[in-house]
């Protein structure tokens, strides 16, 4: 941090930078007092000296906005790192700060207002083809009142400087509008219509979590869990397989080799929908653990500020942040050297409200067009030891609408994914009636129960009912709720599938069940689960699939002898 | 040019503060006591207030003590000439060798973009079945031991060293038992990698300060041995001294401790060093293994905790074994696909039922009867223990999956292993 002696005005969050050693240095302005800005350096502070000069902007921290960013990887501030390393070599240089967009590409842009019609701030008027999508070039979103078209260019092709309309405001004063423009990352974009409760089922391909604790679009969900549980796998898996139209990964504060995977990954994966490569409808920002950190402050907004760009063209847009503990770790760092009073465990007394409001920033919309566009967020914590009774899992829990705690109990015996199938919850509707999840849950937690029960009084102190239930639940959970993501089957399973498999588990679960003592009824769960195992590697509907499924049901048939008392109703 | 100040106003700990102007952040200074020079660097600028941090210790500086600063950060003499020599923890010699000072690098260098990193693919072979068949070791990984003081951790260490394939190693000692460094000596040296060794070692009698260069003064020479194309080893024990010298710091400069004292960027710092490990495109690689003690015990401690988030996974070392619970290497699935088709079903499998015969080691621990499946669960236990778990066991990769199908087949039938069918088929030896 660095303390600016300054005349004239200096405004919160603006940007300014540091003259020292031949380099400019970017900078923030997080505390005024008097003619003292206190600012912290997006940059290593080695070489910095009392005198250095410091240019103020006037402009506040802000995300380009335009056709481009898909495909992109970025730091935290918007710095294209493929570019800079075309610059720059294998390290990241201070003070070199590159435009976040392509300028010289030349892009076909279609109007879709003619001179004279009335606009307001976040309203198309016209749109160019951003791969799959037609990227909406909307009234810039900071531009008030109700505009007037004055001029707008004939349908050709524009590179994302050139104007391309004229909209005069109602004080008569004009604008020129090109295709990109500016939006500061910490404001949250509100040019929508209203706001929906989030309803439908955002579709992850991930058993446990449509069926059991679903995510909505236009919802949140964090993902807490101690080091090596799982959070970053499922994230990767999840930014695969989501039914979303963008996904945006911000890597924050974690591992540099993560992220190397997805930018490898990505351009070589097809999107099983539209055909084209996974990194076509995916942006990276990344601000990796040992990159500056009041950079990596920022990344999660700059990551928000892009999500809502395209929810205003009326998209489905997923963020996942990794980790989100280090984002409020890094406000930490900043508050210690502001010397401001710290609250618990040293976070600032001001966590939980920012962390509320980063989540506020999600949300389904219906836009002034009257379309439908979401933003959904989805955020790994890293609790200290592991230990979810910490500030920021406390006040993350507070504001999601669906928790997926990881369990390193789990994770250590590898069931993955390792969701606590129990203690997880969420608020929104999966793709499976809730009467049979209910059912489900209940096979689960009773199996749990008994499984505690046996750890005090034995196997042999357990009656063949309970023990039954205990093995309904092992395989509820063995052949469902956990589910191998290095399998290209297995991987991601489709709505139909999960409901199609689910009720043919649910016959099993629901039977009643003819066995002559414990023995016998473990071989037979272990004879089941085996072909279930078998079954879920296999290509839906294929002949083994059906073969196996056949297999499945006569091993039921021979066993079952009616339905259990505490399946009523099924 | 060099400035010289002859009044240090304040000396608490190992940071003395001076008057003086023009001095830049992070720049070095040396402090001459009257037990001699101590190298020091500028941790904080105040208008003309400049606080340092000794890298000797305040111990024995005195108030008249000259100051002169040097202009310039830290840098370290990085050429093939180091190869071979001993450093401590400043990069001066302990071996008795001439001073180097030929093309002096920055230490503490900026990060590399992780657009020229590149998917790491190489596994390191070590003949350990903990970790080639469970946990691969993989070029370009950073993975630290972690383990209580009076395990073999740095046995652990040197035996991976002299196995890996790598061209250079760099071994960084922090707080290192003196008969330690006799130890990584005398080992390097039988297994006739000493001339492709740098030592930069700081041992337990060095001021603890001191330390704090290690990390930093290895991975700068690791780096630019890397971009010269070389495969590079380096190995850092113990971090957790290391994270004990920044807490001394933070405290006294009276920082506000976020958990236990250590300061609240202590993941940001253990990750900036860690995070060096990598494989750049067209060119060498940095691998770091590094030694973590847990005092207590107690991998929720801050250092352990920190680094378990920041690392691509740990080696538990405990009772003399690699632990399979808690133990990972986050970098196995880019190699373990490419080895064996049952490599990953074993690797799974055998750990599933470690588990379930732990389960059933507690039962039998509370003296209740033991089920069939118990019993079986209670003789794979031990076999796998025995067979798989112990460090003496030192086997190439495809006999340890052997052995893992072999020690199943003794014990259970097919489906209660709970690998698919294929595998079975194909592997299942039917031992009479
Ligand atoms: N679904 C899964 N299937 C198989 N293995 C998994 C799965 N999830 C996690 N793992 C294993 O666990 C390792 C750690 O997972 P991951 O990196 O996601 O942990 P994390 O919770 O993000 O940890 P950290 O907080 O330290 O970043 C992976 O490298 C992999 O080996
Ligand atoms: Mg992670």
């Amino acid at each position: 941090m660095v303390s600016v002696e300054f005349t004239g005005e200096a405004t919160m969050n603006e940007v300014c930078y540091i003259h020292s050693g031949g380099k400019r240095l970017k900078s923030e302005i997080i505390r005024i007092n008097g003619n003292v800005a206190d600012i912290q350096v997006f940059e290593m502070t080695t070489g910095i000296g009392v005198g250095d000069d410091v240019e103020f902007t006037g402009e506040l921290l802000s995300v380009q906005l335009g056709p481009g960013l898909l495909g992109q990887v970025y730091d935290g501030l918007q710095n294209p790192l493929p570019k800079l390393a075309e610059e720059c070599g294998f390290f990241l240089d201070r003070g070199v700060y590159l435009s976040a967009l392509n300028e010289t590409k030349v892009w076909e842009f279609t109007p879709s207002v003619e001179a004279g019609a009335k606009v307001e701030a976040g309203d198309q008027i016209g749109f160019v083809k951003e791969g799959i999508f037609n990227h909406w070039i909307m009234v810039p979103f900071q531009l008030g009142g109700v505009l007037t078209v004055k001029r707008i260019v004939a349908a050709g092709g524009y590179t994302v400087n050139d104007t391309v309309a004229e909209v005069e405001d109602e004080k008569g004063d004009l604008h020129p509008l090109t295709m990109v423009f500016n939006w500061p990352v910490k404001r949250a974009v509100k040019c929508y219509a209203e706001r929906l409760k989030p309803s439908e089922t955002l579709i992850t391909k991930l058993r446990i979590i449509d069926t059991f604790i679903p995510v909505a679009k236009g919802g949140t969900y964090c993902i807490p869990g101690p080091f090596g549980a799982g959070k970053t796998v499922l994230q990767q898996v999840t930014s695969k397989n989501a039914e979303v139209d963008i996904v945006i990964i911000a890597a924050c504060g974690e591992r540099a080799g993560e992220v190397v995977e997805t930018i490898k990954e990505f351009p070589e994966l097809l999107d099983p929908k539209t055909g084209r490569s996974l990194m076509e409808r995916t942006v990276i920002i990344c601000n990796t653990s040992s990159m500056p950190v009041a950079a990596r402050e920022a990344s999660v907004y700059t990551a928000v500020s892009i999500g809502e760009y395209y929810r205003q063209m009326g998209l489905n847009v997923l963020l996942l942040a990794d980790s989100t503990s280090r984002w409020a770790q890094a406000m930490r760092e900043m508050s210690g050297r502001l010397e401001e009073i710290p609250g618990e465990e040293a976070f600032p007394a001001y966590l939980e409200s920012l962390i509320a409001a980063f989540y506020e920033r999600a949300g389904i919309v219906r836009l002034k067009n009257g379309g439908n566009g979401s933003v959904t967020i989805g955020g790994t914590v890293s609790p200290a030891g592991g230990n979810f009774e910490e500030p920021v899992t406390q006040a993350t829990l507070k504001v999601v609408g669906a928790f997926h705690g990881l369990s390193r109990q789990r994770s250590d015996a590898r069931k993955y994914p390792a969701i606590h199938p129990l203690e997880s919850w969420s608020k929104y509707t999966g793709i499976i009636d809730e009467k049979k999840t209910e059912y489900g849950r209940s096979i689960l937690f009773k199996g749990d129960e008994v499984d505690q029960m046996m750890k005090v009084v034995g196997e042999e102190g357990t009656s063949l009912d309970d023990y039954i239930i205990y093995l309904k639940s092992d395989l509820l959970d063995f052949v469902y709720v956990q589910q191998n993501s290095f399998d290209p089957v297995d991987a991601a399973v489709e709505p139909e599938r999960q409901q199609h498999v689910y009720d043919i588990l649910m016959d099993i679960l629901t039977a009643k069940l003819d066995f002559a003592g414990k023995d016998e009824a473990r071989t037979w769960f272990n004879r089941v689960r085996q072909n279930f195992l078998d079954y879920n590697g296999k290509e839906w509907k294929s002949d083994e699939f059906n073969k196996l499924e056949a297999t499945i049901s006569q091993l039921l048939a021979d066993k079952k002898i009616g339905a259990e008392a505490y399946a009523e109703g099924f | 040019m060099q400035k010289v100040y002859s009044k240090i106003e304040s000396i608490s700990g190992n940071v003395i503060t001076v008057t003086a102007t023009g001095v830049r952040n992070k720049e070095l200074a040396v402090v001459e006591t009257r037990y001699g020079p101590s190298l020091a660097e500028v941790i904080r600028l105040k208008r003309d207030e400049v606080a340092l941090q000794v890298f000797n210790g305040g111990r024995g500086v005195s108030t008249g003590d000259e100051v002169r600063f040097m202009g310039e950060p830290m840098k370290v003499s990085f050429s093939d000439n180091l190869l071979g020599r001993i450093f401590d923890g400043s990069g001066r010699p302990r071996d008795g060798g001439p001073e180097l000072a030929d093309t002096l690098i920055e230490i503490g260098g900026p990060s590399v973009n992780p657009a020229r990193r590149i998917v790491p693919q190489n596994m390191v072979r070590t003949g350990i079945p903990m970790i080639d068949v469970f946990n691969s070791l993989v070029e370009s990984q950073k993975l630290p031991i972690f383990s209580v003081s009076g395990e073999p951790y740095n046995e652990l260490l040197a035996r991976i060293a002299l196995q890996a394939e790598v061209d250079i190693i760099i071994l960084g000692g922090m707080g290192l038992k003196y008969d330690d460094y006799l130890f990584f000596k005398e080992t390097l040296e039988k297994g006739g990698v000493l001339s492709r060794t740098v030592f930069f070692v700081h041992t337990a009698a060095d001021p603890v300060v001191e330390s704090l260069l290690v990390p930093d003064v290895s991975l700068a020479v690791a780096e630019n041995f890397a971009i010269h194309g070389r495969r590079v080893l380096v190995l850092l024990t113990d971090m957790t001294n290391f994270a004990d010298a920044m807490k001394e710091i933070a405290i006294t400069m009276e920082q506000v401790p976020s958990n236990r004292g250590y300061p609240g960027d202590l993941y940001t710092q253990l990750a900036s060093r860690y995070e060096k490990a990598v494989d750049f495109e067209g060119s060498g690689s940095i691998t770091i293994l590094g030694v973590t003690t847990m005092p207590g015990d107690d991998v929720t401690h801050p250092v352990p905790d920190n680094t378990g988030y920041i690392t691509e996974g740990q080696f538990y070392l405990r009772n003399g074994r690699i632990e399979p619970f808690g133990s990972l290497s986050r970098l196995k699935q880019q190699v373990n696909g490419k080895t064996r088709p049952d490599h990953r079903a074993i690797m799974d499998g055998m750990i599933k039922l470690y588990a379930a015969y732990k389960e059933s080691l507690e039962k039998k621990s509370m003296g209740f009867k033991m089920s069939d499946w118990d019993e079986k669960l209670l003789t794979y236990g031990e076999m796998f223990e025995r067979e798989m778990m112990d460090l003496s066991v030192n086997i190439p990769l495809e006999a340890a999956l052997d052995k893992g199908w072999e020690i199943m087949a003794s014990c259970f039938v097919p489906e209660e292993t709970g690998l698919k069918s294929e595998l079975i088929d194909q592997y299942w030896t039917n031992k009479v």
